[in-house]
Order: structure tokens, then C-alpha cells, then sequence
């Protein structure tokens, strides 16, 4: 077990590693110039030496005027030091204060989204494997979640709800009538602006789960073990506990895997909600060319991914108790 | 050719492999030959009215500003499959290469690929992306399928690196070195051909993957900065408030095509599971 953490915690190291080092990479070595491009943007004259001027400028600012090697010792150095550079689309804000303001949202939408999408689902698949009607009304529902693009079904949910029904709003985390506190009224409205981006979430990772669970229900009814214990007489609602039991381990490393790709999910979904998320944030530092707020997006998504892998691992160890025998477990 | 007559017989029987063969090649047809009959420049303003809704002369209606939906939809369809073709094949082809050669040598070099792997596995690859096109000025759908195809290939090295590996053993395989075979030979003669089905099926994985990634990609704001795509017409859609005017013409068919598009190629996977695996057969 031991061995199993350190060689885990040696693989998430590495990927951090490799993630900040892509982060810093990418601005340097990509065909063109921000900062060019940014006075070209910015600049009405002309004048070839007062872009000079502002491009020495903004070079220094920016640390970019010393040896490459500095510059990724520096760049790990104030990140570190929680320092992600200031962003230019709410200026002079640092962008880590840009992006702590916004991560809570994320939280509140994409933790309890993931964790009930899956349960369900999971819940769900196992019941409708082997029963032949529900089979075949849940698998082509399954497919077609599954197949979902996010934005789409949040553009669908929010027509419909938002317009046509007028029953829940569309855009903000809370109604712009009120400023934050604890008031009943405003935890009212914080739910109500919630309930559609969580629900459009839901329902697509809800798909996956549920097929995935299906699945490898099927599979494991048909293992040796599921038949022995039919023989000895078992009822079927115990041998479906066991290859519940079975199945569900493989779908706590699916968890794991499929981390990112919720994520992006979420990030359009509070697009078309215009939920104060990071996702919201990153359109709009696309839109204003921001590449520090850009680049620290970037780094809190995979911070957080990271972390949400490191407490599956940890749920792993404590569900699968081979992996604790220090015998190889499926995910080791 | 015994087998061939086999594999067509037991495909064409099979429901879920015909029909969404059908639906997908419905949509192939359509984006092949609509810009060819509909040459109306997906962003030309040819509706002075603005937007309005399906009729006789715009088939799917018009944007806010007057495009014509139907050409931004062909042309968006056409874009979807060069995305699953480019970006679906970059990405099988890269998990081949790697998969093949950490499972077939092993040791010391599958430790190194794997772990590489594991660890581009755990990075989202959503946001490699964002950050790769947020610097790119000028993107094409062919950058963009590049792109998306060279962040997808984990999942697929890791299966085929599993099956290669239980392959490799075998007395075939063995034979084969005795014989004094070349490795990649090796690779490429015996031990791909016998896993023809899993690379089939990882491909249309990846294709499905591809188009649902460049959805995504678009509608953040980081698609194609030249051409029309359906992610792109959905991003606009929510930006000049479709939802708002209720031009549901707009948001709705790019959305519903890419849905089933996918979901056809997942239940085609399905279906041709079904096909090479004669146990999963409904007899």
C-alpha cells in the first residue's frame, strides 16, 4: 500500500509537473507574438518607435526580457508565491483573486452534479440491467444522453424553461436585484439560478453511468462466481448485490478518467448560463485576449482535476480492499 | 472468402449496426453534396429581414443577421465528419503506435510509455486545448482536428498496450520471431490483424470523441476562425441571444445533428460488438 501511494503521488507530481511546464511553454513557443499582437490590438498610432517603446515595456513587465531558463525558474517561483500575473480584462485585479472568486461557483455546481450523476446512474443501470423492458427504454435514453453535447442541452433547458415557460432564469448565479448574504430570499434565489446548468450536467453524465453500470452488470452475472453462488441456491437479489459490488470499482477509475471531460462540459454549460464560474470567466478572457487569466484558468482546472483524482485514489484504497493487501488492485 | 460472406451476413442482420449506418450516412450525404446544391455562402447576409423563421425559400430559416441556417448547417456537417476523420485517425493512429510498442517490448520502455500515458490521461485535455488555440491567431479545421486528435490518444494506447500484451505471447507470435520476423512485421501481420475488430471499434470512439471535443472547443469561443462550424453556429446562436428572440431554428439543428451523429456511431459500436463478438449475438 505504501508503495502503491508513493508511486501514485510520484505520477500526480510528474503530471504537475509536465501541466505548469505545457502552461509556460505554450505562450513562448506558439508561431506569433502576444505581446505584438496585443499593441497591434491596443494601438491606434503607428509611430514605430513608441511601439518600440511599449513592446520594451511590456517585456520587462511581463518578465519576458531575461534567458528562457530564468524565466521558468521565475514562473515557478510566483506560483509558488500564488502569483498568476494581473488580468488585463479587470484591470488591475491579480488574477488569482479573479479566479477565487469564481472557483466557489464551480464547486457548488460541479461537486454535487458529478457525485449525484453518478450515483444514479450507477443506481440506475444496475436496475434496469437484465429486465428486459426497462433495457430497452434505458439503453437508447442512455446513448442519446451520452451523445449529448453539453451546450446543447443546456441551450434546450434554458429555452425551454427559461423562455418559453419563463419558470427559471437563465443567466447569473443569483438575481441581480440582490447582493449577497444569508437571507432566505437570496439562498431562494442562489437554488433557482442553480437548477438548470446542474440539471443539464446531470442529465448527460447521468447517460454515461447508467450504460457503463448496465454493462458491466451484464458482465459480471455472467461470471463464474455469479452462477456458483445461482447453483448453491442464492437468491438473485444477493448475487446481484455481489456483482454490484464488483462492477463498481471499475466505475470509480471511470470516474477518475472522465474528471476532464466533465469539466469542459461544465465550463460550456455556464457559458450558455452565464454562470459566474471559471467557464464564464475563460469565455471572456478568450473574447478580451487575457492570456494571464487564460493561462490561470488553465492552472486552477488542473489543480482541481488532480485533487478530485487524488480522493478517488484514496476512496479506491478504501473500497477495494485488495489494493490494501498491498495485492495489485486494478487501478495500481 | 467464407469470412467475408460471414461478417456481412451477421452485420446486416443486425438492427442496431443497419440503422445507424443509415442515419450516419444520411448526414455524410449531407454534408457532401448540400454546399455542392445549396451554394449559398453560409455567412452571406442574403435575408434583408433579418431573422426569420423556416420557409419555402431558407429551408432552415435565417440568423439574426439574415445567413442563411441550412448552408451554415451543410457546411458545419462537412466540418463535423473532416473533424471525426482527421482528429478520430490522429488519435487511434498515435494510440496504436504507442500501445503497440509499450505492449509488445515491454520492460523498461513500457514502463516509461505507460507512465507517460497514465499521466496525459490524468491532464484534461479540454484544457490543453483551450490554451494551444487561445494562442493560435488564425485556425483552420484542419489545425483544429490536429490538435484535438494529438490530445486523445491516451485512453486508446492504454487498451490496445492491454490487448498487445495479451497477445504477444501467444505461439503464433512466437513463431513468427523464430522465423527471424522483423518487429513492427510482427506487429503489423500478426498481432494487429487479430485485434482488427478492437482497433475498428477504438476508431469510432475516437471519431465520435472528435466531434463532440470540436463542439466544445467552438462554442467556448476557439473554433475555426475561417470557416462555419456547428459549434460555431451554436456559439453564435447563444451570443446574438437566439434564446432571447426565440430563434430556436438556429440553436436546434446543430445540436440535434451532432447528437445523433454520435449516438448513432456509439450505437453502431454497440452493433458491431455484437457482429465480431459471437457470444453478444441475439440469437
Amino acid at each position: 500500500m505504501k508503495q502503491y501511494f508513493s508511486r501514485k503521488i510520484l505520477i500526480y507530481l510528474l503530471t504537475f509537473f509536465l501541466a505548469v511546464t505545457i502552461d509556460w511553454m505554450i505562450p513562448r513557443f506558439m508561431p506569433g507574438d502576444p505581446i505584438l499582437n496585443m499593441l497591434t490590438r491596443v494601438s491606434v498610432s503607428s509611430n514605430a518607435t513608441a511601439i518600440e517603446h511599449m513592446y520594451q515595456y511590456y517585456s520587462h513587465l511581463f518578465g519576458l526580457d531575461v534567458p528562457l531558463w530564468q524565466q521558468y525558474l521565475n514562473f515557478w517561483g510566483s506560483l509558488f508565491k500564488g502569483d498568476l500575473g494581473l488580468s488585463s480584462y479587470i484591470f488591475p485585479t491579480p488574477v488569482s483573486k479573479v479566479l477565487l472568486r469564481a472557483v466557489p461557483y464551480d464547486i457548488f455546481l460541479l461537486v454535487p452534479a458529478i457525485l449525484l450523476a453518478w450515483y444514479a446512474g450507477n443506481k440506475f443501470g444496475a436496475f434496469a440491467a437484465r429486465s428486459k423492458w426497462l433495457d430497452n427504454t434505458v439503453s437508447p435514453v442512455g446513448y442519446v444522453l451520452t451523445a449529448t453535447p453539453y451546450m446543447w442541452l443546456g441551450i434546450l433547458l434554458a429555452y425551454f424553461f427559461g423562455i418559453v415557460l419563463g419558470i427559471f432564469p437563465i443567466a447569473g448565479a443569483y438575481s441581480f436585484s440582490l447582493t449577497p448574504n444569508l437571507s432566505l430570499k437570496f439562498i431562494v434565489s442562489v437554488l433557482h439560478h442553480w437548477f438548470l446548468p446542474f440539471v443539464s450536467l446531470f442529465l448527460v453524465e447521468f447517460g454515461g453511468w447508467a450504460i457503463g453500470m448496465r454493462n458491466m452488470i451484464i458482465y459480471e452475472l455472467e461470471a463464474d462466481y455469479s452462477h456458483y453462488l445461482g447453483a448453491l441456491g442464492a437468491p438473485k437479489k444477493l448475487i446481484r448485490k455481489y456483482a454490484f459490488r464488483n462492477a463498481i470499482l471499475p466505475q470509480i477509475t471511470g470516474l477518475a478518467l472522465k474528471l476532464g471531460v466533465v469539466v469542459a462540459g461544465a465550463l460550456v454549460t455556464e457559458v450558455v448560463f452565464s454562470y459566474p464560474g471559471i467557464g464564464y470567466l475563460l469565455l471572456a478572457a478568450i473574447q478580451n485576449q487575457d492570456y494571464f487569466l487564460i493561462q490561470g484558468c488553465f492552472l486552477f482546472i488542473i489543480i482541481g482535476v488532480l485533487l478530485a483524482n487524488f480522493i478517488i485514489d484514496i476512496v479506491y484504497i478504501i473500497v477495494d480492499p485488495r489494493t490494501r493487501r498491498g495485492m495489485a488492485g486494478e487501478a495500481a | 472468402m467464407k469470412n467475408k460472406n460471414e461478417f456481412l451476413y451477421f452485420s446486416l442482420r443486425n438492427r442496431k449496426l443497419v440503422a445507424s449506418l443509415i442515419i450516419i450516412l444520411f448526414f455524410l450525404i449531407l454534408g457532401i453534396i448540400g454546399p455542392t446544391i445549396d451554394q449559398t455562402d453560409p455567412f452571406e447576409y442574403i435575408n434583408p429581414l433579418g431573422s426569420s423563421p423556416p420557409s419555402k425559400e431558407y429551408w432552415f430559416g435565417t440568423t439574426f443577421f439574415g445567413q442563411d441556417v441550412f448552408a451554415q448547417f451543410v457546411s458545419g456537417l462537412r466540418a463535423a465528419f473532416l473533424v471525426g476523420t482527421i482528429g478520430g485517425g490522429i488519435g487511434t493512429l498515435i494510440g496504436m503506435l504507442i500501445g503497440f510498442t509499450a505492449g509488445y517490448r515491454g520492460g523498461i520502455i513500457d514502463e516509461i510509455l505507460s507512465s507517460f500515458t497514465n499521466i496525459v490521461l490524468v491532464i484534461p485535455t479540454m484544457a490543453v486545448l483551450l490554451i494551444i488555440a487561445a494562442y493560435l491567431d488564425v485556425r483552420s479545421i484542419t489545425t483544429e482536428s490536429i490538435l484535438i486528435g494529438i490530445t486523445a490518444w491516451p485512453w486508446t494506447a492504454r487498451a490496445i498496450r492491454a490487448q498487445t500484451f495479451s497477445l504477444r505471447t501467444r505461439e503464433f507470435v512466437d513463431l513468427a520471431k523464430l522465423s527471424g520476423m522483423k518487429a513492427y512485421k510482427i506487429i503489423f501481420s500478426e498481432i494487429a490483424p487479430n485485434m482488427m475488430s478492437y482497433l475498428v471499434l477504438a476508431f469510432i470512439l475516437q471519431f465520435g470523441g472528435a466531434i463532440l471535443n470540436a463542439a466544445t472547443l467552438d462554442f467556448i469561443g476557439l473554433g475555426p476562425t475561417n470557416s462555419i462550424s456547428l459549434g460555431l453556429m451554436m456559439q453564435y446562436s447563444v451570443l446574438w441571444g437566439a434564446l432571447q428572440f426565440g430563434i430556436w431554428w438556429w440553436f436546434i439543428p446543430p445540436g440535434l445533428a451532432i447528437t445523433t451523429i454520435v449516438g448513432a456511431l456509439y450505437i453502431m459500436n454497440v452493433g458491431l460488438d455484437e457482429v465480431f463478438n459471437p457470444k453478444l449475438r441475439e440469437m
